[in-house]
């Protein structure tokens, strides 16, 4: 024996907070609700986008919103709130008005995400999972977020944010805090992590047009292809 | 003998607003959904087959194949599901084509559900990628508009519907059962097989799953023939695809090339391991594939290649690390994360995973004894194969892998802190704290 002490800990599985009841949730949700559920051959499954659109109103999974869920679906509550903590991407307490996620998978760990998340909490004074107490910046360590090629790799309410450093970082954090513009490096002008969440639930915000069709590096193989005169085959060469 | 990349799919994604409708029809898009609509299902079907093409997801099951299985006589609608929950640690293939060209995708949609008689079909895209599902949004709004989908598709007489739906943060859910347990509205959790999908699937109906770029590959196979496909690659890895480059080289990115390219020709187009280092190790295709070495820059990168070096091609996902970077640390960080994804379904999984990152800190402190390298392998054997899906596979892969070529490296671990052997801020690409140290 080596003496390792092999213990399950589950103590970040926490549930939805049920103490805070508050809701912002009226009949036009409602019926956003029930039109999301509208959409699939079976109800249910509406169920992630339904999510997606309670944090967008509430700013959190709400009580409320677990009983407006079940109750359009015709679920029970504990249905619901299973669903509910499964899930990252839930907040079961309210987030910050932009939410930031720091990948500290390996390739972007290694490659300088750990001293970005460090750097990061350090000038928000806020842990991974917590919230500023002006309730501007909620910060996350995130997994893996398929955007390897540009690492290290931050987001901001969903949003790209390519090959970061310290110094980008801050500088984006405090034009965040003052309200300047920021734009994600592939994608739109930041709004807020409730805005975001709308656009998940399913319902367009009309900012698919902003932003450019693709990165430096997603666009790497095609130059040099241009470059070099290859291509793909000629279909009538091919026979 | 074709060309050293082939761009096909990546061809258009530096247009001026690539994404859109317009700028897809310009550069030759939807020409192949008018000559499917002409043939009949079982025609692209067969062509599909023909052509070789094989799931560009990471498991390399013949597309046609799948199609194929898909029962002609249950009563049941027939749904197709689009894997776009491109979660793997190191790939980022899918995301940018749908970002460039999220037309791409519908036109294979449409063409792969009239093949299968599907008149529903969803797309499942991870959430955490806000500017992807708006441009996906806004495909399928526009490919409505223009008579693509919806009902009498062009004339045809065939309808489609499109959903396009955002996951919520969950790796399991790009493993496909529990992409459709999700899309049912509950936990992601994967299914016992059989039965397999293709007969009881997305609302137990008949159901096909394929990954994004191997659908998106379909349209091209339609309009220049499944000969043209298979003039690029390998007798049995054939067409292009694309080979996604990040970590420690000079310009990482995005390459399609024919399959059975070489991580060295690779390497030399993006200029090669940044300057004054050398490669140490590599994933072919993502954390969940077993590692390899510089001993093997010149095995093909296809689905034969890999599995002769026992390893797997994966999601051609190329992570690179040169000789700064820590094989424990990295490999650490890589179970940490299939410890946080594990669904929790299945025991040894569940459990194994939180064993294994326990012991691996151990290792990355200095603190694991004599005899503990066994130890990790022996719970890997508990844990591997002995699970519903390929999750603690691939979490066991990356450790006995990593344990297989650095063996010397964990038995460090003995005495020594990974972080003093390899000091952290040598692998990162900016300045950081001395102090970098553990990071729990």
């Amino acid at each position: 024996m080596s003496g390792h002490e092999f213990q399950s800990f589950f103590g970040e599985s926490g549930e939805v907070d049920m103490t805070d009841t508050s809701t912002s949730i009226d009949d036009a949700t409602m019926a956003e609700l029930r039109e999301l559920a509208g959409r699939y051959p079976q109800p249910r499954s509406a169920l992630l986008p339904m999510l997606h659109l309670v944090q967008s109103v509430d700013g959190r999974i709400s009580p409320a919103g677990i009983e407006a869920c079940a109750q359009v679906l015709g679920i029970t509550t504990a249905q619901v709130s299973g669903v509910a903590t499964f899930y990252t991407m839930y907040r079961r307490r309210p987030g910050g008005t932009h939410h930031v996620g720091v990948c500290t998978t390996a390739l972007c760990a290694v490659m300088g995400g750990d001293a970005l998340l460090e750097r990061v909490s350090e000038k928000l004074g806020i842990e991974p999972d917590e919230t500023t107490p002006d309730g501007t910046f909620s910060l996350e360590r995130i997994e893996c977020n398929a955007a390897c090629d540009f690492a290290p790799v931050m987001m901001v309410n969903w949003e790209f944010m390519d090959n970061m450093t310290p110094e980008k970082a801050e500088r984006l954090l405090d034009d965040l805090a003052a309200g300047r513009e920021v734009r994600s490096t592939r994608g739109a002008t930041i709004t807020s992590w409730r805005e975001a969440e709308r656009v998940l639930a399913g319902f367009p915000d009309g900012r698919a047009d902003e932003g450019p069709s693709a990165g430096e590096a997603s666009l790497l193989g095609k130059s040099i292809a241009d470059a070099n005169g290859w291509t793909a085959p000629k279909p009538e060469e091919a026979k | 003998m074709s060309d050293t990349l082939t761009p096909v799919l990546s061809a258009n994604w530096g247009v001026e607003k690539s994404w859109t409708l317009d700028a897809y029809k310009t550069a030759g898009g939807y020409q192949a959904v008018g000559k499917a609509l002409q043939m009949t299902p079982a025609e692209v079907t067969d062509l599909v087959k023909d052509s070789g093409l094989r799931g560009r997801g990471g498991a390399g099951f013949p597309t046609g194949m799948k199609w194929s299985f898909v029962p002609k006589d249950n009563p049941n609608p027939t749904y197709l599901v689009v894997n776009a929950d491109e979660s793997e640690p190191g790939t980022c293939k899918d995301m940018p084509l749908l970002l460039a060209s999220p037309h791409t995708l519908v036109e294979g949609m449409i063409i792969a559900s009239y093949a299968i008689n599907c008149h529903t079909a969803f797309v499942y895209i991870r959430g955490e990628v806000l500017h992807v599902i708006r441009r996906m949004q806004q495909a399928v709004k526009e490919a409505y508009d223009a008579g693509y989908l919806g009902t009498d598709i062009l004339g045809s007489g065939y309808d489609l519907d499109i959903v396009v739906h955002a996951g919520a943060g969950a790796y399991i859910c790009g493993e496909e059962t529990a992409l459709l347990d999700s899309l049912e509205g509950r936990r992601g959790q994967p299914r016992l097989r059989p039965p397999f999908p293709a007969v009881a699937g997305l609302y137990a109906s008949p159901t096909v799953i394929n990954n994004v770029e191997s659908i998106s590959s379909v349209p091209a196979i339609v309009k220049n023939g499944s000969a043209w496909f298979g003039a690029m690659g390998t007798e049995k890895s054939k067409g292009m695809t694309i080979y996604s480059l990040s970590g420690h080289v000079n310009r990482p990115g995005q390459f399609e090339a024919p399959l059975g390219i070489t991580l060295r020709e690779l390497l030399q187009l993006s200029g090669g391991v940044r300057a004054g280092h050398e490669l140490k190790f590599w994933t072919p295709g993502g954390s969940s594939t077993p590692i390899l070495t510089a001993e093997h820059l010149d095995v093909p990168l296809d689905y034969e290649g890999m599995a002769s070096v026992k390893s797997m091609l994966g999601t051609k996902a190329l992570q690179v690390f040169d000789e700064t970077t820590s094989v424990v640390r990295t490999t650490l960080r890589w179970v940490e994360f299939y410890k946080h994804e594990s669904c929790g379904k299945c025991t040894p999984c569940r459990e194994g995973n939180w064993w294994l990152v326990q012991m691996l800190k151990k290792f990355e402190a200095g603190e694991a004894v004599e005899g503990d390298v066994d130890k990790l392998l022996d719970i890997c054997d508990d844990i591997g194969g002995k699970s519903f899906c390929a999750l603690a596979d691939g979490a066991v892969a990356c450790v006995t892998s990593a344990v297989r070529h650095f063996r010397g490296e964990f038995e460090a671990g003995y005495s020594t802190p990974a972080w003093e052997l390899f000091p952290y801020g040598r692998s990162a690409l900016f300045e950081v704290p001395e102090t970098m140290g553990a990071h729990a």
